[in-house]
């Protein structure tokens, strides 16, 4: 048992005997104690509430009870996933002067419910609109391949405690690219489920159109593991679909031969750096994916998620931006003015474009079971940089992190990323599916790790 | 009118509408984002499509 240690090993070894939960969880509340005051992950850190789970997972064992597949796992969410007790300060100031929730959220209670161990809140971008894992309340998340570089948002305090070796699993929210983008920043496996699949229930929501929540991990075996725990029905998230579990667990040995793997050209290769570009190269030749693929209209579909974006995050903060417009992050507060101020006809056509580019992407997938693309076009930007350049223009960082995740989860694909092996800063390479097939990218980003062209590494500076 | 007469028009309107008391100093940066919203927005209404077509979510009574 180590910092690295995956949760599937440390739930074999809680449930045959060989290492005690309360073992498991004085240890990772140790190395958060160590290594959060550098990494800034966890913004509330649940000792107690642990302490007490685990010693009742060591007495249901010795009573013979079964403990469940993630028997022992310590995890943690990122702050705006409600943790009974605590106000879900989503990243803000403003939501610390909420009464505290009443209940876990739904996904808390099914990883529970499997044996895993809630060991805190995490850090993320200002009411998740965010691709970078800053914060002007709470500092900036650290990315522990690089502390003077950006973890990626908004879920950042979940990258950097997952790649960090804080846990092994933490769950974040992807609107935009929000899981996706720290977990190519931090060099982890992370999916974004199919929209509707997991339950958001007891999470402090965005944009209710596109929101979704999800695992972060450092193997792929984990990441499956807490989406089978995770999914189902569920009547308190009106999106949720009515769909029984799915488990991917038993698809993963399949592998990916057979299945049709095709490159997302054009617009995904427009303004990518070398780095990104390489990654997605080495994917493809690994799968033998030699067919290219056009998302039509993909920059127009990452324009109209981004009108979504913005009008439906203004008008879920509306009463706070007259109120208590000063208690925002600066760069969130003028983002969703201007988001306030756009004209409602552009919201609606943005939501007619959406039902075009689905039926346009679905059709992209006869023929295809899956479609690489880079995650993001650049490896993790230096905390405080405010631009880069993009496609030969130097443009605004925040919102542009997410080109290539953006037209994806607008119309709710499935997407695992997969952090691929280098010496330099990670960088991750997103394995997108058709709805409902998180089986396919899985079954692909495991056969990548099987054969070492994915790899979580460990920083080199973290012991 | 200049663009940023025209921005700034439409941020004093609207946030009197909405009853948004906007600080001079966010101005600036306000105009920045409204500019890029209304870049995008543009880009989605350039694309013609039928009246018939609904939007994405659909509500399930």
């Amino acid at each position: 048992m180590n910092d690295w240690t995956t949760a599937s090993s440390i739930a074999a070894a809680v449930q045959d005997g060989s290492v005690s939960a309360s073992e498991v969880t004085r240890a990772a509340l140790g190395r958060i104690e160590r290594h959060n005051p550098s990494l800034n992950a966890f913004t509330s850190v649940t000792a107690e509430r642990a302490i007490t789970r685990a010693r009742a997972l060591g007495d249901a064992r010795v009573a013979g009870t079964p403990l469940g597949p993630l028997a022992g796992v310590p995890f943690a969410v990122k702050n705006l996933i409600d943790i009974a007790g605590l106000p879900t300060r989503a990243g803000s100031r403003i939501n610390r002067t909420r009464p505290p929730a009443a209940a876990d959220a739904t996904l808390i209670a099914r990883l529970e419910a499997a044996g895993a161990v809630l060991v805190g809140a995490l850090n993320m971008g200002e009411y998740a609109y965010d691709f970078t894992g800053e914060n002007s309340h709470d500092g900036p998340s650290r990315n522990p391949h690089d502390l003077t570089r950006m973890t990626g948002g908004s879920s950042g305090g979940s990258g950097g405690a997952v790649a960090g070796g804080l846990v092994p699993l933490a769950l974040g929210s992807d609107t935009n690219g929000s899981i996706r983008v720290p977990a190519s920043f931090c060099g982890l496996f992370g999916l974004k489920p199919t929209f509707g699949r997991l339950s958001r229930a007891g999470s402090f929501p965005f944009v209710a159109s596109l929101d979704h929540l999800g695992p972060l991990a450092r193997s792929v075996a984990d990441l499956a593991l807490a989406y089978d725990a995770m999914q189902g029905p569920d009547p308190l998230d009106p999106a949720c679909a009515q769909r029984a579990c799915e488990p991917a667990v038993p698809t993963l040995p399949h592998g990916a031969g057979g299945l049709r793997i095709a490159v997302a050209g054009g617009y995904f290769q427009d303004g990518a750096s070398p780095e990104a570009l390489q990654a997605a190269a080495r994917v493809a030749d690994a799968l033998s994916a030699t067919q290219t693929v056009e998302l039509p209209e993909a920059a127009r579909a990452r324009s109209a998620a981004y009108v979504i974006t913005t009008t439906e995050g203004a008008a879920l903060h509306l009463e706070r931006l007259r109120t208590r417009a000063d208690e925002f992050d600066p760069d969130v507060r003028d983002r969703l003015i201007a988001g306030a101020l756009l004209p409602a006809p552009f919201a609606v056509q943005a939501q007619k474009f959406r039902r075009w580019y689905r039926d346009a992407v679905l059709r992209c997938f006869a023929g295809i079971d899956a479609i690489i693309a880079p995650a993001t076009p650049t490896t993790a930007p230096l905390i405080g940089q405010k631009t880069f350049v993009l496609d030969g223009v130097e443009v605004p960082l925040r919102p542009n992190i997410g080109v290539y995740t953006q037209p994806i989860s607008f119309i709710g694909l499935p997407v695992v990323v997969v952090p691929v092996a280098t010496d330099a800063l990670p960088i991750g390479v997103q394995i997108i599916a058709p709805p409902w097939r998180e089986d396919i990218a899985l079954r692909i980003a495991c056969d990548l790790e099987q054969r070492g062209i994915a790899e979580a590494r460990h920083p080199a500076g973290m012991a | 009118m200049t663009e940023i007469d025209e921005l700034d028009a439409l941020i004093d309107a609207g946030t009197a509408v909405l009853g948004i008391a906007v600080a001079p100093e966010w101005r600036e940066q306000i105009r920045l984002h409204l500019a890029i919203s209304l870049r995008h927005a543009a880009a989605v209404e350039a694309f013609p499509l039928p009246d018939e077509t609904d939007p994405a979510p659909v509500f399930q009574a």
